[in-house]
Formats: C-alpha cells, structure tokens, sequence
C-alpha cells in the first residue's frame, strides 16, 4: 500500500508542481493518474521511489515513511518503467533486463535466467537477447522496458507514460499485454497517462487531476464514466463533445450500429445469437 | 630543396638512429614526454571534467578556464617557469601540462554531458549509485568523445614537446635546435620530418580507437 499525505512540492525556482495531496494506493491493483501535461502526475509518481522529495508532506509504503529509506535501496527494490523506454545503449537487451537484480548482487548466470524468463512473459522473442536497443521496434523497447521493472520482482511498479510514444495500435496490443502479465504478477501499480482511454483501460482505481496535483475525482472506470465529478472531468472523458454519449441507430441487414454524440460511428452492437435471445415486444 | 633530399638521405642513413644522442635514442625520448605530459594532465584534467560533466556544476567556469589556459603561450610559459625551475626537464613538463589540460578536459565533460538526459535518469530510477552511474553509464558512453579529448592533447603536446630543448633537455627538439644553431638545415629539416611523422602516426592510431569504440557502443543511435 502506497500512501500519500498532504505532499506538496514547489521546485527551487518557485513553481509549484503540486500543492496538497493525498491518495491510498490499495496493494496487488492497478491506479492511474490521469491528467494533462502540467498537472504534477509524473512528480508524485517520481517520490514514490525518491527520485524526487516532497516539499512537506509524506509518501509512505506500507506505513513506512519514504523520508527515511536511502534512495538507492528503495528504488533497487521498485520496479520503473517510462516513456522512451530509458535504456542502456551500450548494453544487450538481456543486459538491460538483467541490470536491477545485477545491482542486487544476483550472479550474472540467474540474473540472466531470469531475464529469459521475463522476455517470454513479456512477449518477447529470445533471439532478441543479443540485440542492442537501438536495433528494436519502438514497441519491442517498451517491452524490454517493461521486463527490466518486473526483473528484480518488485511488489511495486511504476510506469511513467510507458506506451505514450509508439503508434495507436502497438499501444493497445501493449496494455492488453499488460492486463494478461498484471492477472499473473499482481503488482501494485502506480500508471501515469494523460490519455483517457489508456487510464480506462488499464486502471482498477483512476485519480484525474487537475493542475497542481489537484484531485479532481477518483473511482472505477465505471464511476468515473457514469458520474463524472464535475465539469472538468466530464470535458476530459469528451462528454460534452459527444465521445461518451452513444447511441444505437438500426443498420441495414439487422444489428445497430452505435454512434456517438456528433453521429460518428464508433462500432456495432451485435444482436444476441438466435435461440437465446429472450423473447421481444 | 636540395636540404630536403639531404634530410631523407640523413634519415635513411642507419649511423643517424643509434647512439645516446641518436634519433633512435630522441624519438623514444620524445615520446616519454609526451607520454608523461599527457598522463599528468589526464590525472588533472579527467576527474575534474568528469565531475563537471556529471554534474553541470562548474560548467561555466571550466569552458571559460579552458578558454583562458588554451590563450596562454607555451614557450614563453617555458621561459617562464625555467626562470624558477632552472634548465631541466621540469619547465617544459610545467608548459606541456599546461597545454594538455584544456583539451583534456573539456573531452571530459563534453563526453559525459553528451549522454542522454532521461538515459541517466533511468539508469538512476533503477538504484543506480552516483558513481555507477558515472562509471556505468556516463563514461562508457561519453566514451569516444573523452578519447577525442585526448586524442587533441597528444596531438598538440607532441608538436610542442620539441621546445623541451631549448631549456636543455632532449627529445626530437635537441637534433632540431642542434641543427637551427649550427645552420645545419638538413638535420633540422630531418628532426621536423620525424616529429610530423610521429604526430600523423599518433593521430591515426588514435582515429582507429574512436572508431573501434564507436563500433563497440554502436547501439547509440
């Protein structure tokens, strides 16, 4: 359990990323903070591993405050996963994956049997192993990235916009790998995106915030989705530009197609299979 | 030009090479200077760009320092020192250190400064320590460009490193005052040929370093 307590922290030059906040982060779930660029998201999600330290306030982990655990040590047994993937050049992928537990003083073999293992988990073909980053897919670094949080099987793990560079597609085929990797791991994640549907996707709990840390809801998706807070929440699912309003127009030949608020098709609603449909009218 | 011809027919002459006073004997020497010179520097010049580099602190006051020292003029800096030291070996040392650090230095913190901010902010996230960061990352990347550093250094150190004669000591610069102040110019010219061989085949050796390390590190892209 991750916990935040009233935490603030203004930069030395007098900005102030995040003015008061406070979360519980439940254990073995996913939590998502959603907000736009500015809002502080990436700073709260960095003290939980220290690479930054609140102003004032408190960030605990299981009832431990972070104020007193040294950096190193605790970000060697955290998991971090970021945008652009942040690894090493010079090193061969398994290298890569194989870096937190080699800091930990696991020998070079297990630390490397371990990482075959975690490329498998994490989808990715062995031969890769020898490869430099370089040499990878923009998806394919992701996941390396992904592997190298999980290598050194920490109870938490953070992921900084993990997916926000690669394209539409290889980004859903990546959360849908991570749901799957999440049912066997059961981390406790902490997620930061500024993209809605990724936060729907993937979080149990979701935090939109607003500038300066502000909570501006949290819940389920299907809370959030349901009952937005207020506005601000509302305008950042799209509710007031239709994206959220569906709804269902016959389509030629059976079925509905659903549009949304603008008339846009989004998809199409299949009519249950004949026989067990229940009876209509 | 008739001076030049004699110059190679001096060299390709083997009495030229043995004995105390040699050019056999002077090369060598003139490559432990240099050898000397730029290792010195090395230990001063290295943790210090590397430290600069690491941390962006200082950043400002080395690019100008090395600005500054690169203005100062080594012979009379020779001149300068030999006035305190006397004749010997230690004013040109003083003068060729001198002229090794900037480059030296700044290959250092260029090559640290010029690893990718969130490479080391990753690298860092994953419970790196400051100094395995530093050693790790930093340098191992920064790598071919500190050897740039260096590269410079000897370059210009084993130009220079024929002033050390002037204030009595040996290495290529002692054939080549020899023959300044005896008006013997195919020695001279003979001494000029070796030194800017011997830079060339430094400078090339070198050259194949940067570029095996470039190989080596090819993942950087």
């Amino acid at each position: 359990m991750i916990e935040f307590r009233h935490v603030a922290k203004t930069y030395p030059d007098g900005t102030t990323a995040v003015e008061d906040f406070s979360l519980t982060v439940p254990s073995h779930t996913a939590t998502v903070l959603l907000g736009s660029s500015g809002c502080g998201k990436t700073t709260l999600l960095r003290m939980v591993n220290r690479m930054v330290d609140p102003s004032s306030g408190q960030v605990l982990i299981d009832d431990e405050d972070l104020a007193s655990v040294p950096p190193v040590a605790l970000r060697r047994r955290i998991g971090y996963v970021m945008q652009n993937s942040g690894l090493l050049p010079h090193r061969r992928v398994i290298d890569n994956i194989a870096t937190v537990p080699r800091l930990n003083g696991v020998s070079k073999r297990e630390a490397h049997s371990r990482a075959h293992e975690l490329m498998e988990l994490v989808g990715l073909d062995a031969a890769l192993a020898s490869r430099y980053p370089g040499q990878l897919s923009g998806g394919q670094q992701q996941r390396v990235g992904v592997a190298r949080g999980l290598a050194s099987d920490p109870n938490i793990l953070l992921m900084d916009e993990p997916f926000g560079a690669v394209d539409p597609l290889v980004r859903m085929e990546l959360q849908r790998e991570l749901r799957r990797i999440q049912t066997e791991v059961e981390k406790t994640i902490m997620f930061v995106t500024h993209d809605i549907d990724e936060a729907l996707a993937l979080g149990d709990q979701i935090v939109v915030l607003k500038t300066g840390g502000e909570v501006a809801q949290v819940g389920t998706a299907q809370e959030i989705v349901e009952a937005p807070a207020d506005d601000f929440v509302a305008q950042f699912l799209g509710v007031d530009s239709g994206r959220r309003s569906l709804q269902t127009v016959p389509r030629p030949g059976g079925g509905h197609t659903v549009v949304d608020g603008g008339g846009r098709p989004v998809g199409v609603l299949e009519d249950p299979p004949e026989g067990s449909s229940e009876p209509r009218g | 030009m008739n001076q030049l011809i004699e110059a190679v027919e001096l060299l390709l002459t083997p009495e030229t090479w043995t004995g105390a006073t040699g050019m056999g004997a002077r090369l060598l020497q003139h490559l432990q200077y240099t050898g000397l010179a730029v290792a010195l520097a090395a230990l001063i010049a290295l943790p210090i760009g590397l430290a600069v580099g690491h941390s962006g602190v200082g950043r400002g006051p080395a690019v100008m320092i090395t600005g500054v020292v690169r203005a100062l003029p080594t012979l009379g800096l020779i001149t300068l020192v030999a006035l305190f030291a006397g004749l010997g070996l230690t004013a040109p040392m003083v003068a060729l250190v001198i002229l090794a650090v900037p480059s030296i230095l700044a290959g250092a913190y260029s090559g640290v400064g010029s690893v990718d901010a969130p490479v080391v902010d990753a690298a860092s996230a994953q419970g790196m320590s400051t100094w395995q960061v530093l050693w790790k990352v930093e340098v191992p990347l920064g790598l071919p460009i500190i050897i740039g550093g260096l590269r410079l250094a000897v370059l210009q150190v084993v130009a220079t490193a024929t002033l050390a004669a002037y204030v009595g000591s040996g290495g290529l610069g002692a054939p080549l005052f020899l023959g300044l102040r005896t008006y013997d110019y195919p020695l001279l010219l003979a001494a000029s040929l070796v030194v800017i061989v011997l830079a060339i085949t430094l400078e090339v050796v070198f050259a194949l370093v940067q570029r095996v390390l470039r190989r080596a590190l090819r993942g950087t892209s």
